[in-house]
């Protein structure tokens, strides 16, 4: 089980980490400043294990990979949204961060719920109610299998 | 079955005969571009690589251009490993000489090719008939390593463009509108495609305008036609050859065709906080600003500064505003300074910088603080994006900017 925290429709890539920080030298440096315009203590407050729930569109914006990155850094086991942007969509899976399309759960939770996410039953729990998600098309569920792309290379 | 301008250039670079929308195919990369907003992480891990290698050196471009010059020891240190790692493996590399997208399309992106860039605005390449499309530094990294990457053949939405612009409005007044009207995410996974017969009256400087902005409708990529505007514009850059010049066959299948008359189009802005936030440059009239800025890939180019000149040319900045001119390229600075356009803004009181993103993102030169307000021709005007988290940022063409410097508020240039 992982605690939810909320978030609404077009998050955009600056609000999860704002520009100033991309280019400290280290996503361990970026993390602390994650989501700081929308909640300032949520890097604080986050712990391994816990979801990102989100509306329509989330991560527009800029292709900095940084955002999908302080996420993970942070132990955000998913990000769960009605939709996603492409390249943040894409970004979360070439870092081995599972990004799953799930169209009821942000309707049905709020900050601070538990929920627990079973990938392989493609569902999210809370509660008594269970929820379906959209299974990855193969080709990028086999990325995330292998623990994202540039696991691939290093394949001898 | 006939294919759209994305899936021919998506079957190119595959070396098949036919690619369709939905189909994924691994992808031959002309080019990969990177800016010095990520460049230091993807060194990183190239390094802890098992077995670091390049592809081919020839296809990367490294374009140091967010932070110029750099402002803190922090990113001058993640600078100076994207020049020495540049340098050890000879990679072309430009540092002051302009925002990346500009630089690439003045030097580098002809017609037919696929490229990946680690910026958003790579999508502007479809200008010159090319598709670019953004990446984050993993996928970057694959392509910089294996030459490759896989692609999602995007569905395409097709916008037919007839008659001309008038009514004071310009090319980012078109695009904020289109984005305005499908939503911030209404192109989401598309290409968006423009073609028909109001192609002609845009110049190049109106076209990159117009791919560059449709990721801010979620698109993955922009394309356009190559014709005589394209051809004079690579031949007066380098003279250049198209790889390919591709059309979408009469029996394409679009998802959705907009029909679009450019004689219906008015000056708009994008409110904060999102750049589908649009209403007519009059609903924001009397707006006081801070800063007004006139830069970016988006609209810092000879015809904007020109536009801009004109507007400002025997007035003032008005005292309460620092007004920043930020030409996109140092082709642009050179153009403008022999023109005569940055003595006119300098006359008027703006700040006249080096080429360089700017304000546009945030970081670097002419950030905003808290509750202060911004009209910018940036790209985007989320939360936050120029500085302080609580400050306001209005999108507008170079004509509604520099008019807005002049009177200190909102405004259209028939309100001066």
């Amino acid at each position: 089980m992982g605690k939810v925290f909320r978030f609404d429709n077009d998050v955009d890539t600056d609000q999860i980490i704002a520009s100033q920080y991309l280019l400290f030298p280290s996503v361990e440096e970026m993390a602390p400043h994650t989501f700081e315009s929308l909640d300032a203590d949520f890097a604080a407050n986050v712990r391994p294990g816990d979801y990102v729930v989100a509306a329509e569109n989330f991560g527009c914006g800029s292709s900095r990979e940084q955002a999908p990155s302080v996420l993970k850094a942070l132990g955000v086991r998913a990000v769960l949204a009605k939709s996603f942007a492409r390249i943040f969509y894409r970004n979360c899976i070439n870092i081995g961060l599972p990004a799953i399309v799930c169209k009821d759960l942000y309707d049905h939770v709020q900050s601070g719920d538990e929920i627990e996410l079973s990938m392989s039953e493609g569902t999210v729990t809370a509660g008594t109610q269970t929820y379906a998600c959209t299974k990855l098309p193969a080709h990028l569920q086999g990325i995330l299998d292998q623990g994202g792309l540039i696991a691939s290379l290093n394949q001898d | 079955m006939g294919m759209t301008i994305a899936e021919k250039i998506v079957a190119r670079a595959a070396g098949v005969a036919e690619a369709h929308a939905n189909d994924i195919h691994t992808v031959e990369l002309d080019y990969l571009m990177s800016n010095d907003g990520t460049t230091h992480l993807t060194i990183d891990m190239y390094n802890n690589l098992k077995h670091p290698r390049i592809a081919d050196v020839s296809k990367l471009v490294w374009i140091v251009d967010h932070n110029v010059p750099c402002d803190s020891p922090k990113t001058a240190a993640s600078q100076k490993k994207m020049r020495d790692f540049a340098k050890e493996h000879g990679i072309t590399f430009y540092e002051g000489a302009g925002v990346c997208h500009q630089v690439m399309i003045e030097n580098h992106v002809v017609p037919g090719q696929l490229i990946f860039g680690a910026d958003s605005h790579t999508c502007a390449y479809g200008a010159l008939g090319a598709f670019g499309t953004g990446v984050g530094c993993t996928d970057y990294l694959y392509g910089m390593v294996t030459g490759k990457s896989w692609v999602l053949v995007p569905e395409t939405l097709r916008f037919n463009l007839s008659g001309q612009l008038g009514n004071g409005a310009t090319a980012r007044d078109l695009i904020l509108t289109i984005i305005g009207q499908i939503g911030a995410n209404g192109a989401n996974y598309h290409a968006m495609e423009f073609a028909g017969p109001g192609m002609a009256s845009l110049t190049m400087s109106d076209r990159i305008a117009i791919c560059n902005l449709c990721v801010e409708a979620g698109a993955k990529t922009a394309l356009m036609e190559v014709d005589q505007v394209t051809l004079d514009y690579l031949a007066a850059h380098g003279g250049r050859e198209p790889a390919a010049c591709f059309s979408s066959d009469p029996d394409a299948k679009f998802e959705k065709v907009y029909d679009i008359d450019l004689s219906t189009i008015v000056p708009v802005v994008a409110k904060p906080h999102f750049v589908d936030n649009i209403v007519p440059v009059s609903d924001c009239t009397g707006i006081k600003i801070n800063e007004a800025f006139l830069g970016s890939c988006n609209n810092g180019r000879l015809e904007d500064l020109r536009l801009g000149a004109s507007i400002i040319k025997g007035r003032k900045v008005a005292p309460t505003v620092r007004f920043l001119v930020v030409p996109a390229s140092r082709e642009v600075f050179l153009a403008a300074l022999k023109e005569g356009i940055l003595d006119t803004f300098m006359e008027a009181g703006a700040i006249v910088m080096n080429p360089n993103c700017s304000v546009c993102w945030g970081s670097c030169q002419g950030v905003i603080g808290e509750g202060e307000t911004l009209i910018s021709t940036g790209t985007r005007n989320f939360k936050g994006r120029a500085g302080h988290r609580d400050s306001f940022v209005y999108l507008g063409s170079a004509a509604t900017v520099t008019a807005s410097a002049v009177k200190g508020e909102i405004c259209a240039p028939k309100d001066l």
